[in-house]
């Protein structure tokens, strides 16, 4: 199994993170891992993306120009990377203040209303676990329960009670995933 | 126990300097490297081991302090990036005249001049061929994962006091900034198991006074110290490290090291399911340079390429090494841009296209 993966958003959205914690959750499944964020002048531009790989082999790139799954969290990410999605590979997003939906028909497409369940659940910052869970119930290439132990390790303890809210962020976004449908 | 960590290869070396028991660190920030300062302050290994982290006033400060500490027979360090290095590089030249062991970092980012802070490898000539001036040469390791910037901390200051050499790890951005798996090493003592007979420590009755200089005005003495250092570099050979990927029946062979080792690495796993032959040879050592290994390859391949992130500067000891024998090419983005794994499987396609 290879599964390489791009996150992509706005800065402040959780996107490096939200890799790192997968990453962590590969380490915890004894997998081999990469986690490369963009950096300097892309990031400082507002958008902020990184390509995490999870493999039972060595990993080679760390950089890709086509991936398995993209997950993209602005208009400015699925404009930028649904072309890049592999034929028969995933997209999940986000509609919130998208204006332009992806159109592709050759890849599976996934929405998942993050930003308004974690509204919905009074806990904002827990956004990008809600796209986790997201995409670890359409892609279960970690187990949950590696994902809880990987938020263990990639937390600093004095967060660490945090953990539950998270868990339940990650739950609610395996049940509200859904296939999104394209209208032509 | 295996203690894994997932870490940024900055933080690697720096956590793979604490457990090698370096007695000192001294620095300069700049991108792409700040995190090995940050991150060696942040862990206070002054608590740790009683090593010494020192934020110079700049990366000539940095240098000298090194020169001045490495005479006493420490374990010491530096890292930069590029233009950083370049300051540095009145110091490296006086260190390796002076013949001291010491680790200098460089986080490679794109130039000339003050460039870009993207990763590039267009440092390799500075690093491999001297940089300063004078007859010498840095041994210069090239990690290509998280892991060997952890394991290559610990070899540099063997090797170095080994030849009693400068030595260098020349890493960039890529492997710098991206997050891998790594297995820490086991933590040493803070004491050293190095020859110290030469170390400028004190004088003793029993022996005459130890000297550390590159100056020496008389020319014979000076030529005698230049064979002197022939001598060692030629000696380093024995040293020489790479990684063959797919070479054995490989009919196209691709060089290439750090950075773009890693995006040749997928070249070569999307050739060989396509059916091409095709394979990679990783030097993990880029002075001593593995020249034998590529003479040897060179007699059973179609054409080399050499993939570096540079206008092609290793491309020149391969084709030394390959002596006119078969077709040496060189692919490359320079300026902080990076090829990804298609764009060197194009340029591979379209050189090698007899082949296909």
């Amino acid at each position: 199994m290879t599964e390489e993966i791009i996150i992509a958003g706005f800065g402040g959205q959780g996107v490096l993170s939200m890799g790192k914690i997968l990453a962590y959750s590969g380490i915890m499944q004894e997998q081999e891992v990469s986690w490369m964020p963009s950096y300097g002048p892309e990031m400082r531009g507002g958008t902020a993306n990184v390509t995490v790989i999870l493999s039972d082999n060595r990993v080679s790139s760390p950089v890709l120009q086509s991936y398995d799954t993209a997950i993209l969290l602005n208009q400015q990410s699925v404009d930028k990377f649904e072309s890049m999605v592999k034929p028969g590979g995933l997209m999940i997003y986000d509609p919130n203040g998208i204006t332009r939906h992806p159109e592709r028909d050759d890849i599976r497409i996934f929405q998942v209303e993050a930003a308004a369940e974690a509204a919905r659940i009074k806990s904002p910052i827990t956004f990008n676990m809600v796209v986790l869970g997201a995409f670890i119930r359409i892609k279960p290439v970690v187990d949950l329960e590696n994902v809880i132990k990987g938020l263990r390790k990639s937390l600093p303890e004095r967060h660490h009670h945090l953990i539950p809210k998270n868990e339940e962020a990650i739950k609610r976004g395996m049940e509200i995933v859904k296939e999104a449908r394209l209208t032509a | 126990m295996k203690e894994l960590a997932l870490m940024k290869g900055n933080e690697a070396i720096a956590e793979a300097a604490i457990r090698a028991g370096v007695d000192g660190y001294f620095g300069y920030p700049i991108t792409p490297q700040s995190e090995v300062m940050e991150y060696l302050t942040l862990q206070k290994p002054e608590e740790r081991t009683g090593m010494v982290i020192l934020q110079a006033e700049s990366e000539i400060a940095s240098i000298n302090m090194l020169y001045g500490a490495a005479g006493t027979g420490k374990k010491v360090m530096t890292s930069s990036s590029s233009p950083g290095i370049s300051l540095m590089q009145e110091g490296i030249s006086y260190i390796a005249g002076a013949e001291l062991p010491c680790l200098v970092v460089n986080v490679v980012r794109g130039g000339p001049g003050l460039g870009t802070i993207q990763p590039s490898q267009a440092d390799y000539f500075q690093a491999t061929k001297g940089g300063g001036h004078g007859d010498y040469h840095l041994i210069v390791l090239a990690p290509a994962s998280v892991q060997e910037m952890a394991d290559f901390v610990d070899l540099a200051f063997n090797l170095a006091f080994k030849y009693r050499n400068p030595a260098m790890i020349l890493s960039d951005g890529l492997i710098g900034q991206m997050m891998e798996k790594v297995e820490l090493p086991p933590q040493k003592e803070r004491v050293t198991t190095f020859d110290q007979s030469w170390v400028t420590t004190g004088k003793t009755d029993d022996r005459e006074r130890n000297i550390i200089t590159s100056l020496n005005l008389d020319p014979d003495r000076q030529y005698e110290h230049n064979l002197k250092l022939q001598e060692k570099y030629k000696n380093m050979e024995q040293d020489v490290m790479f990684e063959r990927i797919a070479c054995d029946d490989a009919d196209f062979l691709l060089v290439a090291y750090g950075s773009s080792a890693r995006i040749c690495q997928k070249v070569v796993e999307v050739a060989r399911g396509r059916g091409k032959r095709i394979g990679l040879l990783r030097p993990q050592t880029l002075f001593p340079f593995p020249t034998r290994e590529i003479a040897k390859l060179s007699r059973r391949v179609k054409a080399i390429m050499s993939v570096e992130l540079s206008a092609g500067q290793m491309v020149e000891d391969v084709r030394l090494a390959v002596k006119g024998k078969v077709p040496v090419y060189h692919y490359g983005m320079m300026g902080g841009k990076i090829h990804s794994p298609d764009d060197v499987l194009h340029a591979v396609e379209e050189k090698f296209m007899g082949g296909f």
